[in-house]
């Protein structure tokens, strides 16, 4: 990691110059551009609006009985346009993937940098680990809620999850990886991660296969506002959930240590 | 400007985040600064799509008390395709932050146009 | 709806449970199950395209129970069946030619890992290929965004690292960018599916409503998808991106990655906007321009190169230049020719850089032009199919580089505006392209006796460099035996290549009759 010298920083200089022109061109182009666009628009919040069309109208008067959720958002990312949010459990187990291919560390790597060993770590704060042990508890458990209720009031896998993740860092942070690792190690995640994006696919794809050839699909729909309604909805939202959870805590733990 | 530049002030100001993301991206050199400006920018873009659902005078779309009326509820879709984009966006951060990371420890420095040099040197 | 009519959904769908389940896998396991996936995607979509073929006619597959504006579709015809087949064959035979560099660079805790990214890839092809819907395909080019540079920063070394880092800056400008004209559409039309956008799009156009943002819509698409498939002024990202990248990674990237965000572009003009649109908003002419400068400048830029990965990277720069001219051009013919100069760089560019490899292999892994001297003796087949290749480039008959070339010189005399520079610009570039080839193709096939000292021609840029002193190794050059595989893979490209230059006719039927029903 060498230092660059007095002339090749002048180099650099002049070539930077007329990239900020450039760069300030191409910016205010931008603008005004968008400017102009954004005022031919149709009026914002208008009910003629454009997008009000038969499309809308479908979902919301027919939503709940062709899904069987309450919640019409749910309905339609997890039943009328699955195929977008398969993509999008795909991308995170993609981001997931990579980032555990640049950072992950050999093991004796991440022990040197697991908080035992550090001279502070946060669970050596007082404060910190005597609300973390009060709140800990309340944020898993409110994340549970809000993916089992995804279908019946607003939340879903997506926000349960990341609420989860978010539940699981902290009891990471105040509790320390070797008491963390004996219920969320490596092989555990590889599970959960593997097993939950496979049930997805699988029940996707048995929707996608009557759907597509027009079969009639043997899943029960329930009675709307119970919490078995909505036919799969539930039990993708479940797996949803613990991707979410589990990707978050563990890009968490791939920039902290190096490796769950 | 065409007319309807002062109702459609959610929109404007998405279309103003938009240029301080953009601009942020272009002229900072630190990277960690250009991938703030990526995350400005595409929330601006979510916060632009977002809004194309809203209706005046409108409830969530949560079915309350069996109520199957569309004019009752705002529009569902965009925020059901903000949701997939918000994740899209986390997955792409996670990823560049990871590789400045890597940077960082190759070459001790997160400015583009030293670690661009040093890089060719490496060739 | 018979059996058949399934191949998208299933083939999408293999894919990325190979994918899913790479994740654990060691190395061995994770490569059977990706060149398994993708022998059964060629053989599907083969099949595919000997039904469709028959039938002449394109099918829509809805993706769950719900019909079109309200849920997801595929829909797939000839050409979209074609296209996979050759993406599908061509990432099955770049891997198999590369896998011994695979193990090679990149650490064995990886190697699971980089075959997840190509099967995550190869299914972001298809979908893009096959869908119908704008915001799957928006999803879909993240996850072909995020798969190629991972693929990319597999290797793991410094050059690589930055590579990706800029490819990643630039492919999601262009995301973004792509992602803003989702939206605008949306809020003009209240349509996703692009069918039913097209509808509507009619509607406004005969009222002449907001024609501001729909010229803004097809600009961001264009300017957005020429970003991420390396059109000329936006091509910085790919010299030092395919150049560092291990050679299988490489292959894919030049032969088919670029193309996925090419045929999209063609699909929203055909399908979202419609021929007459593009016309009326001269985009196609903005295309055309850049498709002729990228031509020129690619070719120059790869004059300049001491590297031969690098040469090939701006060879490509080059190659994507021609297809977009042949857009450009506005007819019929033009998007067949551009079309079918898809299909012959795609079979083209992978084998290039794989028979690079091979060379670089019997010269101690060196990239300099100058040190793969003779190297055409040590491996024959490499030193063959780099030949092939270079001809097929260049555009010499028996190849398909003639045919694409020959198309669109043809296609441009059906537009007289625009036919004298293009004819020009043909020309020149086919010169350039000999400029630089050539010289490698000597260097390769010249004998070891022959010392610097004869005056005797390297690469192009090497004879403006001042001569350097021999250098002594203190060893004798590697003589290293290619695996089976390589061999037969090799041979495989070649008679590819020749196939696709001899019998091109029933290949450009299918093209023909498949953008009719796109």
């Amino acid at each position: 990691m060498r230092r660059l010298s007095e002339n090749e920083f002048r180099i650099i200089r002049r070539f930077r110059r007329l990239y900020a022109v450039v760069a300030a061109l191409v910016c205010l182009m931008m603008i005004s551009l968008l400017f102009l666009t954004v005022s031919n628009l149709p009026i914002f919040g208008e009910e003629s609006n454009p997008a009000n069309n038969e499309v809308v109208e479908r979902y919301l008067e027919k939503g709940l009985e062709e899904t069987g959720a309450v919640n019409i958002t749910a309905g339609i990312i997890l039943d009328y346009r699955a195929f977008d949010t398969f993509g999008e459990s795909t991308v995170l187990f993609l981001a997931v993937a990579a980032v555990w291919m640049l950072l992950k560390k050999e093991e004796k790597e991440i022990r040197v940098l697991m908080e035992e060993t550090l001279t502070y770590a946060p669970k050596e704060d007082v404060i910190f680990r005597t609300v973390a042990r009060f709140l800990t508890p309340c944020i898993l458990l409110f994340g549970i809620y809000i993916i089992l209720n995804g279908h019946l009031s607003p939340g879903g896998g997506f926000s349960g999850g990341a609420v989860m993740g978010s539940g699981l860092i902290l009891y990471n942070l105040s509790n320390g990886t070797a008491r963390t690792r004996r219920f969320l190690n490596e092989k555990v995640f590889t599970r959960v991660v593997m097993g939950a994006l496979f049930f997805y696919a699988l029940a996707k794809s048995y929707s996608f296969f009557t759907g597509g050839n027009h079969l009639e699909s043997l899943i029960p729909l329930g009675t709307p506002g119970s919490i078995f309604s909505g036919g799969l909805i539930l039990p993708l939202n479940i797996a949803v959930g613990l991707v979410v959870a589990c990707t978050g805590y563990g890009i968490y733990a791939l920039f902290a240590r190096g490796g769950l | 400007m065409g007319g309807n530049f002062f109702t459609n002030y959610v929109e404007i100001s998405a279309v103003v985040l938009f240029c301080i993301g953009f601009s942020t991206l272009l002229f900072h050199q630190n990277l960690l600064k250009k991938i703030i400006g990526f995350n400005i920018m595409d929330t601006a873009i979510y916060l632009f799509l977002a809004a194309k659902g809203y209706i005046a005078d409108s409830d969530p779309a949560i079915i309350v008390d069996g109520i199957l009326d569309a004019g009752r509820y705002v529009n569902p879709l965009p925020g059901a395709l903000v949701l997939t984009g918000i994740v899209v966006s986390v997955s792409v951060t996670a990823f560049s932050l990871a590789l400045v990371l890597r940077l960082y420890e190759k070459y001790g420095t997160m400015h583009m146009d030293e670690i661009l040099y040093l890089s060719r040197e490496d060739r | 709806m018979q059996l058949i009519q399934n191949i998208p959904f299933i083939s999408i769908m293999l894919s990325i449970l190979a994918g899913v389940f790479c994740f654990a896998s060691k190395a061995k396991l994770a490569e059977r199950l990706t060149l398994g996936a993708l022998a059964a995607i060629t053989l599907m979509s083969a099949a595919l395209l000997a039904e469709l073929w028959q039938t002449g006619e394109s099918f829509i597959f809805s993706m769950g129970h719900f019909p079109a504006p309200w849920g997801n579709e595929l829909r797939a015809g000839v050409f979209e069946a074609l296209m996979a087949l050759a993406f599908s064959v061509v990432m099955l035979l770049s891997l198999i030619a590369g896998r011994e560099r695979i193990y090679d660079d990149i650490a064995p805790a990886r190697q699971g890992l980089y075959f997840l990214m190509i099967n995550l890839l190869m299914s972001s092809l298809l979908a893009l290929i096959y869908t119908n819907d704008l915001f799957t395909a928006y999803v879909f080019v993240e996850i072909n965004t995020l798969a190629a540079c991972a693929i990319v920063a597999s290797k793991d070394t410094g050059e690589t690292i930055t590579a990706t880092i800029r490819y990643l800056i630039m492919s999601l400008l262009g995301s973004g960018m792509l992602l803003i004209a989702i939206s605008l559409i949306y809020s003009v039309t209240g349509h996703l599916l692009m069918d039913h956008i097209r509808a509507s799009l009619e509607i406004l156009a005969a009222k002449g409503s907001y024609e501001v943002p729909l010229a803004v819509v097809i600009l961001l698409i264009s300017v957005g998808l020429a970003i991420k498939s390396a059109l000329y002024p936006f091509h910085t990202w790919l010299p030092t991106a395919h150049g560092s990248a291990t050679t299988a990674s490489s292959a894919i990237l030049s032969g088919v990655v670029l193309k996925g965000y090419v045929i999209l572009l063609l699909k929203i003009f055909y399908r979202v906007f419609g021929l007459e649109f593009i016309h009326q908003l001269q985009v196609a002419n903005l295309l055309f321009a850049f498709g002729l400068a990228g031509m020129i400048f690619g070719s120059l830029y790869a004059l300049r190169e001491h590297n031969i990965k690098r040469l090939l990277a701006y060879s490509s720069v080059a190659q994507v230049g021609y297809i977009f001219m042949g857009i450009g051009l506005s007819t019929a013919t033009g998007t067949v020719a551009a079309c079918f100069h898809i299909l012959a760089h795609a079979i083209t560019k992978p084998m290039l850089f794989c028979a690079a490899d091979g060379l670089m292999e019997t010269s101690g892994h060196s990239r300099q032009i100058h040190d793969l001297k003779s190297a055409g003796h040590k491996n024959r087949l490499a030193g063959l199919a780099f030949t092939a290749g270079s001809l097929s480039m260049i555009g010499i008959p028996l190849f398909s580089g003639f045919v694409s070339k020959f198309y669109f010189a043809t296609a441009s005399l059906e537009s007289p505006g625009k036919m004298v520079m293009t004819l020009l610009v043909l020309a020149l570039s086919t010169l350039l392209n000999a400029m630089y080839f050539v010289p490698v193709i000597v260097t390769i096939y010249a004998h070891e006796d022959e010392g610097l000292a004869q005056g005797e021609e390297l690469s192009f840029a090497d004879q403006f460099i001042p001569e350097a002193e021999p250098e002594e190794t203190g060893e004798p050059p590697l003589v290293h035996k290619s695996p089976v595989s390589y061999k037969l893979t090799m041979i495989l490209f070649i008679l590819l290549n020749i196939f696709l230059g001899c019998a091109y006719g029933p290949v450009l039927e299918i093209i023909e009759r498949g953008l009719l029903m796109f």
